[in-house]
């Protein structure tokens, strides 16, 4: 390993020149050959993250997160497309010569090895002089809170304690990028919003790339600066927190993130950019977003929370639907609504409970539901 | 009774170790120092001067037993490694054919396998003949009652002995470890020799225990497919009970036999006990 390829960040990017990404993947493929047929786990995988950016993967179990990450890390070599590392092609370059370090799901720590030993494994086989390994590997274990514990075996510790010492074993090499597959999984729920502080205050310390791969979606959209969101071995959206989240760019997004509501109607005409939606008989809904044509049948989302309840119609500007409450479901802080249309569609509002809450509607009663149309957006099929 | 529980789980094993295998010891230890012979029977006279007799005149044949055993053992070792890495890395989800395919000798008789080799390695047998009468080989060329006979048939009869034990210890090993040896810049032959190696010594420790004692003891490969030069302990004392019928003498010299396998184990497991082996790798 040369020294150059120590110290993150400090690419020699020419001043105005645009700088390097961390890692590029273009039009990434891999398949794999399972009982003599061809399973395509990732099925054209393009996508940029930036040096320093805590960058997440997320989707559903089994839609090509783990390979993807695996070919980033050097594990499996892509059946077409190409891995860039900080401008340089790695495409078929083993794991043990790129300048990034994985923290995996199951820890995979040294189990013959105490914690100070898996620590420096790494910096041993760079051959780093022993004075600075161990100053560096104190270091370390200080910022995971491992001090004293130096001396236990994997196995005498704790899940969370395992998972820290997973981080501080990829984290002393000072990697360019630290790849995290599920690197919470195992944690039980108090441990894990613990540990997710913990890895992003430890990012932003030593500045480095994270590509955080996970399934739990608040987990991405509480932690990642952006998230490529996965579905069946492609990437269905790619943005930060924020737009993921309110603007779902499609029907799949919208489904897996968080709870949304999806209503298909058509265009009636469109008014000042605003294409209005006739939904059943008496609904009008409002969708800022794209040229619509009058006539067009299309679908648009709009989250629970953003929804009002009431029995009065609702003023003009406002998107409004009529429909019947089916269910109410205490939920401590908000009460949830399921509510039918009449075209049969259920729609989920989830309303605060105020001390003062006028707008208590019981089953069966027949409501109004009303939104701002900034808060619905047509969706692509 | 909570606490007695675990006493009473140990007994039934504990009660037939006892009895099936420091009874006869004792018997052993007992007839060793008898005298007489079979005809006007054996007296006890604490005679214990026979160890040394023993020791005097079968010294050759004590230690030939320990190189064979040692030399067979290192055989099986380099032989059962690759194998048993093969099926737990690469067996994939055929292993248990595999493993079977590794045990399928055992179904048939230890003592026929081995005259099977004879016929096999006879000096005009089935592969002999044909390359003699090719010219490949020299006519007064021959396999049987030679050291490497005896020697590879100890091999053939206990390599699973030595292959089951490492597999079972490979197949433990996460192959993550192994790739996150790779990604914290270990070669390829670093990751085997810092984890993959490490991790299956306990399991080359127990392959080695369960190869070399038996092999030392053995006497039925030296017997059928040795020679005069390479009697084993194991035939002597075969002799000294069946032919000889001389009880003392044999009973001493598996006793002789015992007492120095068990100085040596313990000396090899201190000296390589797991734990010791495991610190050293770690480094
Ligand atoms: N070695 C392999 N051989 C055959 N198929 C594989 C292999 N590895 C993965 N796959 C398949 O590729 C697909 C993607 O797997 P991958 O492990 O990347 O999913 P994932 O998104 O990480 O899922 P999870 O959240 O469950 O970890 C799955 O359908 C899986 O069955
Ligand atoms: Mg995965």
């Amino acid at each position: 390993m040369t020294e150059t390829q120590e110290g993150a960040g400090a690419a020699a990017d020419a001043p105005g020149a645009p700088p390097v990404p961390a890692i590029e993947l273009d039009g990434v493929v891999k398949e794999y050959l399972a009982h003599g047929e061809v399973v395509q786990a990732v099925k054209g995988v393009t996508l940029t993250i930036a040096e320093g950016e805590f960058f997440s993967l997320l989707g559903p179990s089994g839609c090509g997160k783990t390979t993807t990450m695996r070919m980033v890390a050097g594990f499996e070599e892509p059946t077409r497309g190409t891995v860039r590392l900080h401008g340089r092609d790695v495409t078929d370059v083993p794991p043990d010569r790129r300048d990034v370090n994985m923290v995996f799901q199951s820890y995979a720590l040294f189990p013959h090895m105490n914690v100070w030993e898996n620590v420096a494994f790494g910096l041993k086989r760079r051959k780093v002089p022993s004075g600075e390994i161990a100053r560096r590997v104190g270091e370390m274990l200080e910022i995971v809170a491992l001090t004293g514990r130096e001396k236990r075996r994997p196995r005498e510790m704790s899940g969370g304690q395992q998972q820290r010492v997973a981080l501080a074993r990829a984290l002393v090499n000072r990697p360019r990028a630290l790849l995290l597959d599920e690197p919470l999984g195992a944690l039980d729920l108090k441990l894990r919003q613990a540990m997710q502080i913990e890895l992003k205050r430890i990012q932003r310390e030593v500045g480095i790339t994270f590509v955080y791969v996970t399934h739990d979606q608040s987990e991405a959209l509480t932690m990642s600066d952006r998230i490529a969101v996965m579905n069946d071995g492609r990437i269905e959206q790619l943005a930060g927190p924020r737009e993921i989240y309110e603007r779902p760019a499609t029907a799949f997004v919208a489904g897996f993130i968080g709870t949304s509501n999806l209503l298909r109607g058509t265009v009636d005409r469109v008014e000042s950019g605003c294409a209005v939606l006739r939904v059943g008989a008496e609904g009008r809904v409002l969708a800022a977003e794209g040229a619509h044509r009058a006539g067009e049948a299309i679908a648009v989302t709009v989250r629970p929370e953003k929804i009002t309840i009431s029995t009065e119609e609702p003023a003009g500007g406002l998107s409004a639907v009529r429909g019947t409450v089916s269910e109410v479901v205490y939920l401590g802080l908000y009460n949830s609504y399921a509510v039918s249309l009449a075209d049969g569609a259920e729609v989920t509002v989830f309303q605060q409970n105020a001390l003062d809450s006028t707008s208590t509607a019981e089953r069966g009663d027949a409501v109004w539901l009303s939104w701002q149309p900034q808060h619905s957006y047509a969706i692509g099929s | 009774m909570k606490r007695l529980t675990p006493y009473l789980l140990v007994l039934p094993g504990g009660l037939w170790l006892a009895i099936f295998m420091v009874v006869p010891m004792v018997f052993m230890a007992s007839v060793s120092t008898q005298e007489g012979d079979v005809v006007n029977g054996f007296a006890q006279t604490f005679n214990v001067g026979v160890y040394g007799e023993v020791l005097g005149q079968y010294g050759t044949q004590f230690l030939r037993s320990a190189s064979y055993g040692l030399a067979a053992t290192a055989v099986s070792l380099l032989l059962a490694y690759p194998v048993a890495y093969w099926i737990a890395f690469r067996g994939g989800a055929r292993k248990s054919t595999y493993l079977l395919l590794v045990l399928l000798p055992f179904f048939v008789s230890f003592v026929l396998r081995t005259v099977s080799w004879k016929f096999l390695l006879a000096d005009d047998g089935l592969l002999l003949a044909p390359l003699k009468s090719a010219g490949l080989l020299p006519g007064d060329f021959h396999v049987l009652q030679t050291t490497a006979a005896v020697i590879g048939g100890l091999v053939y009869n206990y390599l699973p002995f030595m292959i089951l034990p490492i597999y079972v210890a490979l197949e433990r090993v996460d192959p993550r470890t192994v790739e996150a040896a790779r990604d914290l810049y270990a070669s390829r032959r670093g990751a085997f020799t810092r984890i993959v190696l490490p991790l299956s010594l306990p399991g080359v420790f127990a392959g080695v225990l369960m190869t070399f004692v038996p092999m030392t003891a053995d006497y039925v490969n030296a017997a059928i497919l040795g020679g005069p030069e390479n009697t084993m302990i194991g035939n002597i004392i075969q002799t000294e009970y069946l032919v000889n019928n001389d009880y003392p003498t044999a009973a001493a010299l598996s006793f002789t036999l015992m007492a120095a396998m068990l100085v040596g184990i313990f000396a090899y497991a201190r000296a390589l006990g797991t734990e010791n082996v495991l610190e050293a790798a770690a480094r």
